[in-house]
């Protein structure tokens, strides 16, 4: 008890926020000469919305792609839940817990919503691929299974009414949506969220918002997302970590992060000597 | 419960009849709902053990025989559930209607009083919450879908699944008391109270007994043969009677099965699942589902386009004869059976109206080549007249005697009669008991003898014995020359037109009528793409000259039949314009049920009016609006205003020289 109360925290809004998840040590990734990553350290913490936030061209995608294990980094390590991770295929990662969301849609246009968001079950299907194949014994029980999740997810982000639409048809806010539906049907442990808002309208960037928020609440699910919106990466997250040329110029709440002064300048720009 | 509806004879109660369906038909669907995109499905018998369990949970919180309990949300069992679930511990369900603002919610609340809310999901939680801040009344939340409402504070909000939890695990204990409660309903105890959407004024809350629902959904249910086969799509608000008659009155009387859709936004869908066998819209859903029939065709192929044309003419010369039974040729029947395999039967599937027997319009008036499509396709639609105060019917209209200009024969046990002014009286076992709280507007309303003044002008048509409504009593009104204004009559005849979604239309006093227009967004802007117009937005689409013209050629028509009306034809339009934003309930401008509201759109937009009289050509105006998140904003727009061409008859002239 003691233990866990010297590890979590509790916010204004009641949520809990738990011990480390995932820490970042040293990182550096480099692609030939240029250096996309310079030594950065952070942390994730079960429970809570960490940003991770920067001008364009600042390493934020490659940070997101080093935790899906997309990039390897060349100097420094992952720690995931108090171990230290090896040089993984995304799709490992994957099976540990961790789903993600891509900047440029990245869905099978041809298919209808509910199909797309069934691909995302595929980490927790254990049927052959015959059974699969002639829909027998287990994979019809399973396939029940999955479909109750994925339901449940639609009917969480509130996408009924295109289920059976197919996704090429869809408006640019709602394929945003099928994405995220896709990765929280993974039932993961961590999200991470690509610029979730980038092209959206006001009301799209609210109803978004709301689903981050809900799906942290909800399901508890910890999540790192990206964005360029200022306000709203303020308002959501609980912890924000600013990156500029690939390096670390900020960590900390929203508020501390906003008075730092080299935060200001990166965003402002000031003049290079 | 069983040996005291043999005593009287028949159930009492609303409650009664759920026992009782509960006898006769326990394990036959009474409720149906979408949901995970499956329907999912509840018996009488696994409803009224729901029904239970909501009672019993409502008593364990201390619910008093009386209490106002305000349900607010989209149509879902569980919320029909509490409506019945307050019925049995001798308390009254006030539902109330999902989309009305914070504000406009906190006026009902105040007035009923009601110490419990169930809400549907954290919207509507939020807004008895905000209501909490003004009205003092409300001491329970009860809410359905837990959804972002993790974090809120539970001291005095609950989840509806753990009261009835605590209602089930406190089951001995309270049952007698629910028992003694039930037992205790009588004919002409309140059933429920239903605020009218406030045309004029505030919202009043008609009470209406057990006696008003039983009997209306007993004559109704019989007039239309209901059966318990039937099944119905709520998806109307249940705040409005129409809901309520037909998803509890009529359904418990029959006993036949309410189908709720997963959301708003999936009810064509759910529509066309279900296939509902009787089915009821206000003639802006017929509308709009015409409007996206007859865009699609415009994108079809031509031969499909051709054999459409060609058929749907056959169907308009003899469907609604053969859906009527009268005699048909044996070449003509052919032809429109082979029409049916053809374009009929595919479209009244699309359309969800395949297995449709009985299908009522009302609330406004619907266009007569509206009407006369969906019956000559044979689908049955009809229409009815009625209101709140009347617990709906007050007029139907009977198989095979079906017309678009009137609206039938007295419902079964309704007396009606005709003042001299041709206001339209009532008088029906249906008539409500009395406004909440509000002793003047029933005696104004209701007269000693039971009859009520239902505010339309009308009059029954000599040869077939149906009533025919003018226009709103007092919107009649009349010209400067003294000649007849019924601004209603000239607004339906224009919004007939699928260009035109409202029409407001000035004169009272005056010497000239003009009107304000606005365009059908998703008619107007199809028709735009097809003619390759851009436009940025609705106002810069509302003021295109093409537009203008197109409205021009309606309103000039539109004048031309009214010319041709002895009584009407002063009312013909001289100017007109279009509005520059959609009239809107959130903003006032209309009722929840969307009514128009004149007064306050006359206070509103008065510089527009002075503009349409004063000979300006244009003018620029703005106009403060409200989002639907509430917050505001405004919206500024220089409007076109046009002059329309009248035809001055004689008989115009003479009335006016007299």
């Amino acid at each position: 008890m003691n233990q866990m109360a010297t590890d979590s925290t509790i916010t204004e809004d009641g949520r809990t926020i738990g011990g480390v998840m995932m820490e970042m040590r040293n990182i550096t990734l480099r692609f030939g000469g240029v250096v996309a990553i310079k030594d950065i350290s952070f942390d994730i913490r079960e429970g809570e919305i960490r940003a991770i936030i920067g001008p364009n061209g600042a390493g934020k995608s490659s940070m997101l792609n080093v935790i899906s294990g997309f990039y390897h980094p060349q100097e420094g390590e992952v720690w995931y839940h108090g171990a230290r991770r090896k040089a993984m295929k995304p799709y490992q990662v994957a099976r540990q817990g961790i789903a993600r969301t891509f900047q440029n849609i990245a869905l099978f246009d041809g298919m209808s919503v509910l199909d797309n968001i069934m691909t995302g079950r595929i980490n927790h299907m254990s049927s052959s691929f015959l059974d699969q194949a002639i829909w027998w014994g287990k994979a019809q029980r399973e396939e029940v299974e999955h479909r109750r999740k994925a339901e449940e997810i639609i009917d969480f982000l509130e996408i009924q009414a295109i289920r059976k639409t197919p996704v090429g048809r869809l408006p640019y806010g709602l394929k945003k949506r099928v994405e995220l539906a896709r990765a929280l049907v993974a039932e993961p442990k961590l999200l991470l969220l690509d610029e979730p808002m980038a092209g959206m309208n006001v009301e799209e960037k609210e109803d978004m918002s709301r689903f981050i928020l809900d799906v942290n609440d909800e399901f508890g699910t910890t999540i790192a997302l990206i964005e360029h919106d200022m306000g709203v990466v303020m308002d959501l997250s609980d912890r924000v970590v600013v990156m500029d040329y690939g390096k670390k110029i900020g960590d900390g709440s929203p508020d501390e992060v906003r008075q730092n002064q080299e935060v200001i300048d990166a965003y402002l720009g000031v003049a290079h000597d | 419960m069983a040996e005291k509806t043999a005593v009287r004879g028949r159930p009492q109660s609303v409650p009664e009849l759920l026992a009782r369906n509960v006898a006769q038909f326990g394990s036959k669907p009474a409720y149906r709902e979408k949901e995970f995109g499956i329907w999912q499905s509840w018996t009488w018998r696994e409803a009224a053990d729901e029904i239970e369990s909501i009672a019993l949970g409502f008593l364990a919180l201390g619910a008093a025989e009386g209490d106002h309990i305000a349900i607010i949300g989209r149509n879902r069992p569980a919320l029909y559930w509490s409506m019945v679930a307050a019925m049995k511990i001798g308390a009254v369900p006030v539902p109330l209607y999902q989309d009305a603002s914070a504000e406009e919610m906190a006026y009902v609340v105040d007035h009923s009083g009601a110490r419990f809310t169930i809400c549907g999901d954290q919207e509507q939680v939020d807004k008895v919450i905000e209501v909490q801040e003004t009205v003092k009344c409300v001491e329970h939340i009860i809410y359905q879908d837990p959804r972002g409402l993790r974090k809120y504070d539970h001291t005095t909000l609950h989840a509806l699944s753990d009261i009835q939890g605590e209602g089930r695990a406190a089951r001995v204990r309270l049952m007698p008391e629910l028992e003694r409660r039930e037992g205790k309903l009588e004919y002409d105890d309140t059933c429920v109270m239903l605020y009218t959407s406030g045309t004029t004024g505030k919202p009043k809350g008609v009470v209406l007994s057990n006696r008003n629902v039983i009997e209306t959904a007993k004559n109704s249910s019989e007039f239309d043969h209901l059966r318990p086969s039937e099944d119905i799509l709520a998806y109307l608000p249940m705040a409005w009677v129409g809901d309520f008659i037909f998803s509890i009155g009529q359904a418990y009387w029959t006993g036949f099965c309410t189908n709720c859709p997963e959301s708003a936004d999936t009810m064509m869908t759910d529509l066309r699942e279900i296939g509902p066998t009787y089915y009821f819209a206000p003639p802006r859903v017929f509308e709009t589902q015409l409007t996206n029939v007859m865009i699609r065709m415009e994108d079809a192929g031509k031969f499909k386009k051709r054999l459409f044309d060609k058929y749907m003419a056959h169907a308009k010369k003899v469907g609604p004869a053969i859906l009527d039974g009268k005699p048909v040729s044996m070449g003509d029947r052919i032809k429109y059976w082979i029409g049916d395999k053809l374009i009929y039967g595919p479209l009244k599937n699309t359309l969800g109206f395949s297995r449709v027997r009985v299908g009522y319009t009302a609330g406004e008036a619907i266009g007569p080549e509206i009407f006369e499509f969906y019956r000559s396709l044979g689908i049955n639609l009809k229409q009815l007249y009625g209101q709140t105060e009347a617990t709906v019917f007050i007029t139907a209209q009977p198989d095979g005697e079906v017309r678009a200009d009137t609206v039938g024969v007295p419902s079964p046990g309704v007396e009606i009669k005709i003042a001299e002014n041709g206001e339209i009286f009532y008088r029906s076992p249906g008539t409500f008991v009395e406004y909440y709280k509000n002793p003047e507007s029933t005696a104004d309303t209701k007269d000693a003898e039971g009859w009520v003044a239902t505010g339309d002008a009308g009059f029954f048509e000599e040869e077939t014995g149906h009533l025919r409504i003018i226009d709103r009593a007092k919107d009649v009104g009349q010209m400067a020359d003294g000649s007849l204004f019924a601004p209603k009559y000239v607004e339906n005849k224009l919004k007939f037109y699928p260009d035109i979604l409202e029409a407001v239309v000035f004169g009272n006093g005056r010497n000239r009528c003009t009107a304000f227009i606005n365009i059908d967004l998703t008619a107007v802007g199809n028709w735009a793409e097809r003619n390759n117009i851009a436009y940025g937005s609705y106002q810069e689409l509302a003021q295109h000259p093409r537009v203008l013209n197109t409205i021009q050629e309606h309103v000039e028509t539109v004048n031309k039949s009214l010319a041709n009306d002895e009584m009407l034809s002063g009312c013909q339009i001289h100017r007109f314009l279009i509005l520059h934003k959609e009239l809107d309930a959130d903003d006032g401008e209309m009722t929840r049920t969307r009514k128009v509201r004149r007064k306050i759109i006359e206070e509103k937009f008065h510089d527009l009016i002075t503009a349409l009289y004063d000979g300006s050509d244009e003018i620029y105006t703005e106009t403060e609006v409200t989002y639907e998140d509430g917050r505001k904003g405004k919206i500024k727009a220089t409007l076109q205003i046009r002059d329309a061409a009248v035809i001055e008859d004689t008989a115009h002239t003479r009335v006016a020289a007299e």
